[in-house]
């Protein structure tokens, strides 16, 4: 197998087609009669499903330098280049958009029953938009992606979405593109300045803004430039407060638009934290201000998330405020910058993406049946559905965070690697698993639990072969991140320590410093 | 040797126009009002070519040549309106209010 | 057989649990296999374990036999293997989960026959086992933890058993989540271990504490009393106790081996599993001998006033607890584990027999279409004619709870009040202890006396119609019935004292010993020797026959009225009978003004009002009203623009010309 990868110069290739075919795809499906369109976007997003599988083996991760490294001009006059790249870290986010972006699409087959050419058309450039930020090196070209993906998401919400689901996709637009712009306007400032202490060589390469990073003058920018990525990725996150869009864009969201949102999308706020903000700006990330800052959001997130998705009476909402508090555990983490932290922010963004995925295509499939989200119209179905209660209570479970499932490892990480550095704040953390349970099982025991005392829920047809499918990949994972994440965590493990090394300023073992760092001092 | 006297000339001619466009109402004036800021320029430009030379006079036949054109498109302009409206009055034509 | 085999008694029960929940979800009313397959691998786990024992009884080990199975999570110093541990302590507790476990599936396979969940009931079963057999076999704290967590989860699965009813529901939910709050704990002593020793293997923590702990120093105080914080939640202590009442609401074989044998025993073992730390620090081990006798005391006395048969053993089991964790407060690790082996023993079988008298009850309202409450004591009465063999083994095992010699239960009782006794020396306040864990062995005597007189003595009370219909439980549920009796009774074998005329002596004791002998080290055990180990003894049988005898008379002197016609209870009985309405205080102080908060405060105020209303909307709402102001400029009256634009030329003229 790996010497007819290698026959056919599969690292050579790969990541340009991840890139370029759901693109070229997107036309064709435009083109196409409803029929063909999912049937076409289905093949398409397998195709490129099996075609990342083989990273998995292919991509070194064992030095945690970026691999499979291509650089294109694109527009020289102004530094651009088509610049990509894949580290471990990226690797799983790739994947993981890969493996979801299938089952998103075979999801949507009874969902959508208008306009589908355009809906499948949209999905596939969102899968463009995502796969590109992740491996993008180049600023500008991150950026083009970063907003790519704005884009789709903003016409399935509004195209495809609930009854508000102008109000939703305006929100998620203009909240995000508040975030973004700003970070563009920092990626510029940052451009210029390494480019007069550069000697007039202007790049939006990340490498070459990395090794600006440390300089004087850059230093008496960072905490601006610092904050406008921060907004960013705060946003994208979200931390709270920035968080009010999710709720929103969650619940009006179709079924694939929201399990992309929170398996995806969210992922890149942190993504962007882990490659870019901390990074370029370690010193006033880690200034005390800020960590106390940051520190003290994610913890407030953490709690603040799970006691008001305790109390929201539409189950898709609660799903949304479970977001904020899990992503609120990979911010501890991210910013205990610990081994174990960090690899803990990790896992928490990948099983974050399996569990509250597979949420939302359960409540998608319920809605589907009942038309509405309220957790008080449902009640004992358990007794009419049983095995989508079983699948319920089960994703439920991993979402909880109960060990040998997925949740519960990324949360022990973080946890334990944050402790030793935020004591209270942590011990504090701690208490979210238990209104985890809280949130969680109210709304499992008010929805399939308790009297079936409602006519219209004594009717309602149990899974179908078609969901079953869409669920099964991600119940796998979920056990598989529970039982053995060792492999997906030896392969994070060299880009996180490298991530640490770099958030505290100390040189990478084996490799030079760099010259301008040095020259700069 | 006129210079002053007629540069004062245009001066007071202007100003009746800008205050003619400022106050008044009727569509037909208020256009009149600006035909006489244009020439009270021309007569700038003319009175001050004496002294630098036949630049002026050219530029003189520039406005006269746009201020025709203006002409033109302006009173078929106020005519449509006119057809529409049943008057020349701008105090009803605000279309463009916010 | 070799120890390496020890990850088949866990297969075997997730092999039975797959093949029964597949059942359960295809062909529900296979229940022939079911029956089979549910006990089936219990027994075959039985085997196992007791074949792995029999291999190890010869020449135990002297550390323990750590079995890896695959490597689970690796980040940098942290690593945990999935692997399991096979030493003394985990053996013990091994035989009585697979053994008492076995007896309670074979029980159940007579006592929930009727029932259309049957296939799912076995499934839920399988599976608690599989969880508690990592718990006590996992090599390291996270893989306890996953048992840990996972038996919580089945007792949820099982409590709410019968989910249609919202009570049940809630009672089930209500354990998970107070169970949680207990894991809290566990957690936060885990990352503090982590932190201070820098493992979390069992075998490492022992050999590194003392060097790397300062005996009787702050971390490992909170390192213990968090640890001790899950085993109150796991173990039903107080504050933590709330729940196991509650948890009365799942089927009756559920109530014998979860929350009575088994599960609720785990918070004992991980006291005694991590006996080095608690060892340590002597602050917190009398924290935990004082929540124990307490606790045993305080659900004693609301023992006194109950009438539901469960929720008078659930309150006893809470009470038995208390005693366990008095004894492993004392230091007197093997007394604690003692006294859970007989306990698991008795208060299964008081469960069992419990069952099967409630079996009874509801097969007799059932025929009569009766309402009536069939757990309710003032409703049963003279039961002793009508199901003999339940009636005489639960009097035995009433009398091993109440310490009557030479039941089992009077000598794991016995030494935990004897070592307590024995602290008391260094410790003035282990007399305290001491004298809370004989006031609470008087009156559970007396309510378990009150308890068999309800059932089984007296006239009956359960209703003409229904009379005719009381019997006998079939074999199936006698026979585990009659073999718990028969470990009620000789039980106490395992641990003979000294002064006990027939051996062995001292078995357990000397079996735990190379598990416990680090603890012992640091702290030792000082028995009471001599006249005063006899007067204790004698005080202790005291205590428990005049418990027996007034217990006895107290509910035989008054003729008892059937449930529907009791009066309102008053003065203090009123109290005990409402639980020192302990929920309602809870309800009211902790669980509604969180949920009110979390609504009207964090949701409609910070979110939607200040976040959503002030922040986001709000700054839509500036730009838009600063639009409109700029759209007012807009009149739409050309002389007013004019006016304006000459203004601003002739300002600029002047600004420029200046």
């Amino acid at each position: 197998m790996e010497n007819f990868l290698v026959s056919i110069n599969y690292t050579g290739w790969i990541l340009h087609v991840l890139l370029a075919l759901p693109l070229a795809g997107a036309v064709a499906v435009a083109l196409t009669s409803a029929a063909v369109a999912k049937r076409l976007a289905l093949g398409i997003t397998i195709i490129e499903f099996l075609l990342s599988a083989p990273l998995w083996f292919m991509v070194n991760t064992a030095t945690g330098t970026m691999e499979l490294v291509a650089t294109v001009p694109w527009i020289p006059q102004w530094g651009i280049n088509y610049a990509v790249g894949i580290d471990g870290i990226s690797l799983m986010m790739v994947l993981l958009t890969t493996m979801l972006m299938p089952l998103c699409v075979l999801g949507s087959f009874s969902y959508i029953t208008h306009r589908e050419p355009g809906y499948y058309a949209l999905l596939l450039v969102l899968t463009t938009g995502m796969i590109g930020v992740f491996v993008a090196l180049d600023m500008f070209l991150f950026y083009v992606f970063w907003e790519v993906m704005l884009v789709p998401m903003y016409f399935l919400i509004g195209i495809w979405g609930g009854k508000n689901r102008l109000y939703a996709a305006l929100k998620f637009f203009v909240y995000t593109m508040a975030g973004s712009l700003l970070m563009l306007v920092a990626i510029i400032v940052m451009v210029r300045v390494a480019a007069v202490m550069g000697g007039g060589k202007v790049s939006f390469s990340y490498f070459h803004l990395l090794s600006y990073a440390q300089t004087p003058i850059m230093g008496r920018l960072a905490p601006w430039l610092f904050l406008a990525f921060f907004l960013a990725f705060a946003i994208k996150v979200p931390i709270f407060p920035f968080h009010t869009w999710l709720p929103d864009a969650h619940v009006e969201a179709p079924t694939a638009g929201s399990v992309i949102l929170a398996s995806v999308l969210l992922k890149m706020g942190t993504y962007g934290f882990l490659r870019f903000a901390v990074p370029f700006f370690p010193n006033v990330a880690f200034s005390s201000g800020v960590t106390t800052v940051v520190v003290s959001l994610a913890v407030i997130g953490i709690i603040y998330g799970a006691l008001v998705a305790m109390v929201q009476p539409d189950i898709k909402k609660l799903v949304a405020y479970s977001s904020v508090s899990h992503l609120g555990f990979a911010m501890l983490g991210i910013w205990a910058a610990s081994i174990q932290g960090v690899q803990g922010a990790l896992m928490v963004m990948i099983g974050h993406g399996f569990s509250t995925g597979a949420l939302f295509f359960l409540i998608g499939m319920i809605y589907e049946r009942r038309h509405t989200r309220e957790i008080d119209a449902y009640g004992g179905i358990a007794k009419v559905v049983p095995i989508f209660s079983l699948i319920l209570t089960f994703v439920a479970l991993a979402s909880i965070g109960l060990p040998g499932l997925n949740g519960f490892v990324g949360e022990f990480l973080v946890l334990i690697g944050s402790f030793q550095q935020f004591p209270i704040a942590t011990g504090i953390a701690t208490t979210g698993v238990i209104f985890a349970a809280a949130y969680l099982l109210w709304a499992l025991q008010r929805m399939i639990f308790n009297k079936l005392d409602k006519p219209d829920n004594e009717t309602i047809p149990d899974l179908t072969r078609r969901e079953l499918i869409v669920l099964v990949p991600l119940l796998i994972g979920i056990v598989w991140m529970g039982l053995y994440p060792k492999p997906v965590l030896d392969r994070m493990e060299p880009a996180a320590r490298r991530y640490i090394l770099t958030a505290k300023g100390m040189p990478i073992p084996g490799e030079a410093v760099t010259p301008t760092r040095g020259a700069a001092q | 040797m006129l210079l002053g006297p007629s540069l004062v000339l245009s001066a007071i001619l202007f100003a009746i126009g800008v205050i003619g466009v400022m106050i008044r109402r009727n569509a037909i004036v208020l256009f009149m009002c600006v035909e006489l800021m244009l020439n009270a320029v021309n007569l700038s430009f003319v009175a001050l070519s004496t002294a630098h030379g036949f630049g002026g006079q050219v530029m003189v036949f520039f406005v006269m040549t746009v201020a025709a054109a203006e002409a033109a498109v302006g009173l078929a302009i106020i005519l449509a309106i006119f057809r529409h409206t049943r008057s020349v009055d701008l105090k009803n034509i605000n279309l463009l209010q916010g | 057989m070799n120890p390496s085999w020890i990850w088949l008694t866990i297969a075997l029960p997730f092999a039975g649990f797959l093949a029964n929940g597949i059942l359960a979800l295809v062909k529900p009313d296979a229940k022939r296999v079911v029956s089979l397959v549910g006990p089936g691998v219990l027994l075959a786990a039985f085997g196992v374990a007791a074949a792995i024992f029999a291999g190890l009884w010869s020449a135990p080990p002297d550390e323990a036999v750590v079995v890896p199975l695959w490597a689970w999570i690796g980040a940098g110093a942290l690593e945990i293997n999935l692997a399991l541990q096979v030493d003394q302590l985990s053996l013990v507790m091994l035989m009585v989960v697979t053994g008492v476990g076995s007896l309670i599936h074979i029980f159940s396979v007579g006592y929930m026959h009727a029932d259309p969940g049957f296939a799912r009931f076995f499934a839920y079963l399988n599976l608690f086992v599989v969880f508690m057999l990592i718990l006590v076999l996992g090599s390291s704290l996270p893989v306890l933890f996953v048992g840990w967590e996972g038996v919580g989860l089945c007792s949820y699965l099982l409590i709410g058993f019968w989910y249609q009813d919202k009570a049940n529901a809630d009672a089930g939910k209500k354990a998970f989540i107070v169970n949680r709050i207990g894991d809290v704990g566990v957690m936060i002593a885990m990352f503090l271990i982590f932190w201070s020793i820098g493992s979390l293997e069992f075998t490492e923590i022992a050999k590194r504490a003392p060097e790397a702990l300062a005996i009787g120093g702050t971390l490992v105080t909170a390192i213990t009393l968090f640890l001790f914080l899950g085993c109150a939640g796991k173990s039903a202590q107080i504050p933590l106790y709330v729940w196991l009442p509650d948890a009365m609401a799942g089927p009756t074989p559920v109530s014998a081996l979860i929350h009575a044998a088994t599960m609720v025993t785990a918070g004992v073992y991980l006291v005694a599993r991590t006996s080095v730390l608690f060892a340590m620090a002597p602050l917190s081990s009398a924290v935990v001998a004082g929540v124990g006798a307490l606790t045993a005391l305080f659900a004693a006395s609301i023992g006194l006033r109950q009438y539901d048969i469960k929720k008078v053993l659930a309150y006893s089991t809470v009470s038995q607890l208390g005693y366990m964790f008095l004894g492993v407060g004392s230091a007197a690790f093997t007394a604690g584990v003692f006294h859970l082996v007989t306990h698991a023993f008795f208060k299964a079988l008081l469960f069992l027999g419990s069952g099967s008298v409630i079996h009874a009850m509801h097969h007799a309202y059932h025929a009569s279409h009766s309402h009536d409450d069939p757990q309710d004591m003032r409703n049963m009465g003279g039961l002793r004619k009508y199901m003999p063999v339940t009636f005489w083994l639960m009097l035995l095992a009433t009398l091993a709870i109440a310490g009557v010699p030479p039941f089992s239960g009077f000598f794991s009782k016995d030494e935990i009040l004897a070592s307590a006794f024995g602290r008391g020396a260094e410790h003035p306040i282990y007399y305290l202890f001491w004298a809370m864990g004989a006031l609470a062995a008087l009156m559970t005597a007396f309510y378990m006396m009150r308890l068999i007189a309800m059932t089984f003595l007296g006239e009956n009370r359960t209703g003409a119609k229904e009379r005719e219909h009381l019997h006998e439980a079939p074999a199936v549920m006698t026979g585990p019935l009659l073999v718990l009796g028969v470990l009620t009774v000789a039980g106490g074998i395992i641990n003979f004292p000294a002064f006990w005329p027939t051996g062995p002596h001292h078995g357990l004791e000397s079996w735990l010993e190379p598990v416990l002998a680090p603890a012992a080290k640091l702290m030792p055990v000082h028995l009471p020797h001599g006249s005063t180990e006899y007067a204790l003894i004698a005080a202790a049988v005291a205590i428990a026959i005049l418990g027996l005898v007034a217990g006895y008379r107290a509910t035989m002197r008054r003729t008892i009225p059937v449930a529907k016609q009791a009066p309102e209870e008053v003065g203090f009985a009123k109290v005990l009978f409402h639980k020192y309405y302990i929920d309602e205080i809870y309800r009211s102080l902790i669980v509604r003004p969180l949920v009110g908060v979390s609504r009207l405060v964090l949701w409609k105020f910070v979110d939607q009002g200040v976040i959503d209303g002030l922040g986001v909307n709000g700054s839509g709402g500036l730009a838009r009203g600063l639009g409109w102001l700029g759209g007012r400029l807009q009149s739409g009256q050309l002389g007013l623009y004019v006016i304006v634009f000459v203004v601003g030329a002739v300002w600029l003229l002047h600004a420029v010309g200046r």
